[in-house]
C-alpha cells in the first residue's frame, strides 16, 4: 500500500457548501447547534442572511427545511446523521418525501467510526431508515473527492437527497477528475472471480482487499456503490453474472443497507452465491480503528468474506 | 396595497389594510360560510369517513382567510407572492378543500372525490391538491413549514404573509413549540397562527386528555402577540387577522370554538371528531345549513 492523504468527508462538505453558497443566491444552510461538528461555520460567516441555526431541536429544523424548499429556496440540512433520521423521521416522511420537497440532508458522525461518544451517536440505521423513503436518493460517498462530487449532484438535481459522512479523516481513494453520477456504480478494479460491492469507508478497505486477494491468484472486481437507492441494479446484474460471485461491504447494518438492496438485485437477475460484511448490531465505545477491528469491517474481514464467495461457487 | 393582484372573482379581497369592515362584507363572509359548511357535510357524507367536527369549527376562519383577508390566485396557485395558508391540523383538510374548490382552484364538483381512488382529493391534506401548500395529517408541523416558509419569503423580499392553522389538541405535540420559539428568535413578522380551540380531541376533551390551559399565557410566554377572540364571530375574526398582521412579530390568535359549530347534533360531540354523517344525518345537516 502506498501512504495515502486523508481528510473527513464532513470537512469537504463544509468546503463544497461555501462554494455553492457564492454560487447560488438560492443555496441556504439550516442546522441545528452543532454546527462546528458539520463544518458549516463558514458558511454561517460568508452568508450569514442565508444561515439559520434552529437550536437543538431537530423536528422544527426539519419542517423549517421544508418549508424553506417549498418557497424555492434549496436547504442543506445538516447535523448527525442519528438526530436527523432517526429523531426528525416523521417530519422526513410526511414533509419532505411525500411531497418530494428540495430538500438535502447532509448528515455527518455516520456509523460505528463516529467512536468513543459510543452507541447513542453511532448511526448505524440511517440507510435502511432513508432508503425506505421512496422519494429519497440516498448517498454514501467513498471519500473527500466523491463528497463534493455527490453534494455538488444534490445541488443540481431537484428533489429530495440524503448524504451520509463521516467523521474521522479517512483515505482519499478517487482521482481529483472522478466522474459522479448519482445512481451509477463506478468500477474501481476489473477481476473474474467476484465483485466487491461497496460504499463509504469500505470502498476503501475493498480496494486494499482486492490486493491481498490478488496476492493469492484471486481477482476480484471492485464496484463503489455511493448511491445505495437509487442502487445501480445494471451494475449489479453484470457483476452477478460476469463473476459469479458478489461480496457487499458497508459500515452499516446489513438490514436496509448496502447488501440488502445489491441481494434484491441480485436476486431478480442471476442469483449468485453472495457474502456480506456489514454490522448485525450495535458497537461500543472505542477509537474508530479499533471498532473496526472489532466488529469485522476491515480490508482482511472483506478479503475472508471474498473467499468464501469464490468458494461457493459451482 | 396590492389591491390589483385579485386577479378572481371567487376571491375577490378588501383592501389591505382596511379601516372598518362594512356589515355587508360581514355578512358575505357568513353566508360563503354556510356554503363551505355544506361542502363539507357533502365531502365526508359522500365519503363515509372523515373528519367533519374540527373541519366545522375551523371553517369560519377558514372563510374569513379565503374570502377576505388572503392575497392569493386560485388560477395561479404557484404565484410566488401568494399568501400562504398552511393547515397543520390535516385531518381537517374538508375545510380547505370547500374553501379552496369554492375559490375556484378546482371544480366545486370534485369535492365528491374526497378520499376515493384516484382522486386528487386526498384524506389528508396532501400537495397533489391545486392550492394546497402543505402536505400534512401528521400533527405539530405546520408551523415549522410555515417559519421555513417565512423565512424564504423575508429573503426574497415578499411581504407575503403565511396563516397556519393548528388544533387545540395538537398543541400537545412539542414541535409547535420549538416552532414557536423559532418563530420568536427570527423575529417574523409575517406569520399569524390560528388556534382553533374546540376543546375536544380525538378520544375526549383537552382537558382531560392533557390539560394545556391557559393556552393564551403559552403563546405570550414565548414572545407571540396573542389574543382570544370567539372563532365563530365573524367581525371578530375579521378584525384579530387585521390586528394580527398589523403586528411587528409573531401573531397568535387563540379561537373559542365549537366542534361540529353549526349542525345541532355534531355541535361539542366528540363523536364526530372522526366520524361522516349517515343518510338521515346528512338530510338533517343539510336542512340545518339551508338558506
Amino acid at each position: 500500500m502506498t501512504t495515502q492523504a486523508k481528510e473527513a468527508t464532513r470537512n469537504r462538505f463544509g468546503e463544497v457548501l461555501s462554494a455553492l453558497g457564492g454560487e447560488n443566491p438560492n443555496v441556504v444552510f439550516v442546522g441545528g447547534d452543532l454546527n462546528k461538528s458539520v463544518m458549516s461555520v463558514d458558511f454561517s460567516k460568508k452568508y450569514p442572511e442565508r444561515f439559520f441555526d434552529l437550536g437543538a431541536a431537530e423536528q422544527n429544523m426539519m419542517s423549517v427545511a421544508a418549508g424553506l424548499a417549498s418557497a424555492g429556496k434549496i436547504p442543506f440540512v445538516s447535523t448527525f446523521a442519528v438526530f436527523a433520521t432517526s429523531r426528525a423521521y416523521d417530519q422526513i416522511r410526511v414533509g419532505i418525501s411525500q411531497p418530494a420537497l428540495n430538500v438535502k440532508i447532509v448528515t455527518t458522525h455516520a456509523g460505528i467510526v463516529t467512536g468513543e461518544d459510543g452507541i447513542s451517536a453511532q448511526a448505524i440505521e440511517d440507510v435502511a431508515l432513508m432508503t425506505a423513503l421512496p422519494s429519497f436518493t440516498v448517498i454514501v460517498p467513498a471519500d473527500a473527492v466523491e463528497t463534493e462530487a455527490a453534494v455538488r449532484a444534490a445541488a443540481d438535481a431537484l428533489g429530495p437527497f440524503y448524504i451520509r459522512l463521516s467523521r474521522p479523516a479517512t483515505p482519499i481513494i478517487l482521482p481529483p477528475d472522478y466522474q459522479f453520477t448519482a445512481g451509477k456504480a463506478a468500477q474501481l478494479r476489473e477481476g473474474g472471480d467476484a465483485t466487491i460491492i461497496a460504499c463509504g469507508i469500505m470502498t476503501a478497505a475493498a480496494l486494499e482487499a482486492a490486493e491481498m486477494l490478488a496476492a493469492e491468484g484471486i481477482e476480484v472486481r471492485v464496484l463503489n456503490m455511493a448511491t445505495i437507492h437509487p442502487i445501480d441494479e445494471e451494475a449489479v446484474a453484470a457483476a452477478a453474472a460476469e463473476t459469479g460471485a458478489i461480496v457487499t461491504a458497508e459500515e452499516h447494518q446489513l438490514r436496509g443497507g448496502l447488501g440488502s438492496a445489491a441481494a434484491a438485485a441480485v436476486a431478480l437477475s442471476t442469483p449468485v452465491p453472495m457474502e456480506f460484511v456489514a454490522l448485525n448490531g450495535y458497537a461500543e465505545s472505542g477509537k474508530p480503528d479499533e471498532l473496526l477491528v472489532k466488529y469485522n469491517l476491515t480490508s482482511a474481514d472483506v478479503a475472508d468474506a471474498a473467499r468464501r464467495a469464490v468458494s461457493r461457487k459451482r | 396595497m396590492r389591491q390589483d393582484d385579485h386577479s378572481a372573482p371567487a376571491a375577490a379581497n378588501a383592501a389591505d389594510p382596511r379601516p372598518s369592515t362594512p356589515s355587508q362584507a360581514i355578512a358575505e363572509l357568513e353566508a360563503v360560510a354556510r356554503v363551505l359548511r355544506r361542502h363539507i357535510v357533502e365531502m365526508t357524507y359522500q365519503a363515509q369517513s372523515g373528519h367533519p367536527g374540527g373541519s366545522l369549527s375551523a371553517i369560519d376562519m377558514v372563510a374569513a382567510l379565503y374570502f377576505g383577508e388572503l392575497r392569493h390566485r386560485p388560477d395561479d396557485p404557484a404565484w410566488p407572492d401568494r399568501d400562504r395558508f398552511i393547515l397543520s391540523k390535516g385531518h381537517c383538510c374538508p375545510a380547505l378543500y370547500a374553501a379552496l374548490a369554492q375559490s375556484g382552484y378546482f371544480p366545486v364538483e370534485e369535492l365528491r372525490t374526497f378520499r376515493k381512488l384516484n382522486s386528487r382529493i386526498q384524506g389528508h391534506a396532501s400537495v397533489k391538491t391545486p392550492g394546497v401548500e402543505m402536505s400534512s395529517g401528521s400533527l405539530g408541523q405546520g408551523l415549522s413549514f410555515g417559519v421555513g416558509t417565512s423565512l424564504a419569503l423575508r429573503l426574497d423580499g415578499i411581504d407575503a404573509r403565511i396563516f397556519v392553522m393548528l388544533g387545540d389538541g395538537e398543541l400537545d405535540e412539542g414541535q409547535v413549540w420549538e416552532a414557536a420559539m423559532a418563530a420568536k428568535h427570527y423575529g417574523l413578522g409575517n406569520i399569524v397562527a390560528l388556534i382553533d380551540r374546540n376543546g375536544i380531541q380525538n378520544d375526549r376533551a383537552t382537558k382531560d386528555v392533557l390539560d394545556l390551559e391557559p393556552i393564551e399565557e403559552k403563546w405570550r410566554a414565548f414572545g407571540w402577540r396573542t389574543e382570544v377572540i370567539d372563532g365563530h364571530s365573524m367581525p371578530e375574526i375579521v378584525a384579530a387577522l387585521d390586528r394580527a398582521v398589523a403586528h411587528d412579530g409573531p401573531a397568535a390568535i387563540v379561537a373559542d370554538t365549537v366542534k361540529g359549530k353549526g349542525i345541532s347534533f355534531m355541535e361539542g360531540n366528540p363523536d364526530f371528531h372522526g366520524k361522516a354523517p349517515n343518510a338521515e344525518q346528512y338530510e338533517q345537516a343539510m336542512k340545518e345549513l339551508a338558506g
